[in-house]
């Protein structure tokens, strides 16, 4: 797969593997008496498409919500670009360049869609943030990405008259606006037709050409045998399973887990 | 395009004649019964303006803000108190004064009342007024307690007696009006908006929302003080209830909810319609509260027939109209409104 051989390429100029993009290391997280991620590491490398897949439960949207800081972790450490972000509230973490959708397509559903992409969109200083929102560069590069995913047509629509597909490509949008490193998807095909579902992996396949990292939770395995160089299988909240697509498919535990659960 | 911006130089210039109007009116009306509505309205087209810069915008709601409205009008009164300025046009060059006060008393209760968020967040707004008003009400050496607090009276009278304070809140309404439309088009009323309609979404695309929050409060804080000051001259005697008066809280939300939420002009027109109103029930019916059945009335009123407030639901029903008979030249319906 061309997706694959471009990841490993990269990985290979950075130093056989050994650094990674986003490492997360012993992470643990309990609610109550649920123990929703459990003593779990695992490594992103730059420049590839990571999936991170499991049974329903297992953890997957709550190390997304650890990593990217609204839930406090028990135990364990992330650090992005070698840099621990513990501690750090989404915001700050969106800064430094980690984006993420949410499993539910989320938008501003009174705002308009070039609205919806502008609010991401950085700015430095008190200055500029105080004039106005709609500086003709950014609502041209905020276009722009809306032709790319063909949804230009809704610009100036209320992003809640929108369908839950076109929601979904404007939630992917919109996170690439302030040009993040790291993209974490939750469930980036969930719900939505296949020929949508066809455009949504040929998109992240070409933001990922241009140099975008993406960790991806989806249960749909054909979509990401087909999009990820790496896979991560969860369950219980440990990963009992790494590596290349084919082999995580006929590891025997990871065919156990999706059984049992 | 041409359409548009012809509806854009109509909106100018009804802007610019409305302020002209605003501007004469004490010239046009000078009984004092006229210019006493006046001032009253002009302070509710105020006030009303500053609680929408944080609950219009955020979705906020605060039935609190007759606490910073209390508190700047006591400040101002124990400023000329102390300072010992005597009445004239002096007590307005404080007024400022009482806003930085009022910012710093905001700064502090935001901090802590923006960890809370909706329902809490409202019931913690209440409970800070009722605060207030309980320590202006027992801190007797520094208030004067429920004996209330007396400001200098003002050496004028007759027919000028109200046209100081009606055009100092002019001043004051137009400020509240510049500071909003300019907050409503920035970046910074962009991520207000964003905070509205999802606040956690909001964090995720890296608003860093309780910054922006606690700003929006405290500007809309810092203008209701201001206003207050005002007032404590207007009435030249305040105390506790008065002043901090739960019904001064709920009438400018009213009024933002009536004229519609989160926008420029619908606060304006929410104290247009129920300042004078309120006033004329309670000259043709005493001291009877039958405003405040009115008030139920029309929260009633608004809630069942126009959730959105009067100004959203003519836009709509504008655009629906040019939609069906424009050239197909308008946009699709946007999110703006004027
Ligand atoms: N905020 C929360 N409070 C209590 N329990 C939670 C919370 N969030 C998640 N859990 C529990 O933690 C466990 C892991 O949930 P999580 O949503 O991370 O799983 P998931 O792998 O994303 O599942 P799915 O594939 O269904 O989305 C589940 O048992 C869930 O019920
Ligand atoms: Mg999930």
């Amino acid at each position: 797969m061309e997706g694959s051989h471009r990841a490993f390429g990269v990985r290979a100029i950075q130093g056989g593997g050994a650094v990674s993009l986003l490492q997360i290391d012993n992470l643990s997280k309990r609610f109550g008496g649920v123990v929703a991620v459990d003593d779990c590491s695992l490594a992103v490398a730059p420049g590839s498409i990571t999936g991170l897949i499991g049974p329903n439960g297992s953890g997957k949207t709550t190390v997304f919500n650890l990593v990217t800081g609204f839930i406090r972790k028990d135990t364990g450490s992330v650090s992005f670009n070698s840099k621990s972000i513990d501690g750090l509230g989404p915001d700050r973490i969106y800064g430094l360049g980690i984006g993420r959708t949410f499993q539910l397509a989320r938008i501003f559903p009174r705002l308009t869609a070039v609205e919806n992409m502008l609010v991401p969109v950085r700015r430095k200083g008190l200055r500029a943030l105080f004039s106005r929102a709609d500086w003709g560069h950014e609502k041209a590069r905020a276009m722009e990405m809306l032709e790319f995913l063909e949804i230009s047509h809704v610009a100036n629509s209320l992003g809640g008259a929108l369908s839950y597909g076109q929601r979904k490509l404007l939630e992917l949008g919109a996170v690439m606006m302030a040009e993040p490193q790291l993209v974490l998807l939750d469930e980036p095909a969930g719900g939505v037709n296949p020929a949508l579902l066809e455009r949504i992996g040929d998109r992240i396949r070409r933001l990922n050409d241009r140099g975008i990292t993406f960790l991806l939770v989806e249960h749909n395995m054909s979509f990401v045998m087909n999009l990820c160089s790496e896979v991560v299988v969860l369950y219980r909240g440990r990963p009992i399973a790494t590596g290349a697509p084919e082999a995580v498919r006929k590891d025997p535990t990871v065919l156990d887990a999706y059984l049992g659960a | 395009m041409r359409l548009l911006r012809q509806a854009n130089n109509l909106k100018v210039s009804g802007i610019v004649v409305l302020f002209a109007i605003a501007l004469a009116l004490p010239a046009i009306s000078p009984d004092p019964a006229t210019t006493n509505i006046a001032v009253f309205t002009m302070m509710y087209i105020g006030l009303a303006t500053a609680w929408n810069i944080m609950g219009g915008y955020t979705g906020y709601i605060s039935l609190g803000h007759a606490g910073f409205f209390g508190f700047g009008s006591y400040t101002l009164g124990l400023l000329l108190a102390h300072l010992g300025i005597k009445a004239g046009y002096t007590p307005f060059l404080f007024v400022p004064l009482a806003g930085l006060a009022t910012a710093v008393l905001a700064l502090a209760i935001g901090w802590f009342a923006l960890r809370t968020r909706a329902a809490t967040f409202v019931i913690v707004t209440i409970a800070f007024m009722f605060m207030l008003q309980l320590l202006a009400e027992n801190l007797v050496g520094l208030t004067g307690g429920g004996g209330g607090l007396s400001f200098p009276v003002p050496p004028w009278g007759g027919d000028y007696f109200n046209t100081p304070y009606y055009y100092a809140m002019l001043a004051l309404a137009t400020l509240g009006l510049a500071i909003s439309w300019r907050i409503r088009r920035s970046k910074f009323g962009l991520g207000l908006l964003a905070i509205r309609d999802d606040e956690d979404k909001a964090l995720a695309v890296g608003v860093p929302t309780r910054a922006f929050k606690l700003t929006a409060f405290v500007v809309s804080a810092t203008l209701v003080g201001m206003i207050g000051g005002v007032y404590g001259y207007y009435v030249t005697y305040i105390y506790p209830q008065f002043v901090v008066d739960p019904l001064i809280g709920i009438s400018m939300v009213l009024m933002v909810f009536l004229g519609g939420l989160g926008t420029i002009s619908g606060p304006v027109l929410g104290a247009l319609i129920l300042e004078p109103a309120q006033l004329w029930l309670a000259y043709n019916f005493g001291a009877s509260r039958l405003y405040l059945v009115m008030y139920a009335a029309v929260f009633l009123g608004v809630i069942l027939l126009l959730p959105r407030g009067i100004v959203p639901s003519l836009v709509e029903l504008v655009e629906r109209w040019r939609a069906r008979t424009g050239p197909s030249a308008s946009a699709p319906s946007k999110a703006v409104a004027p």
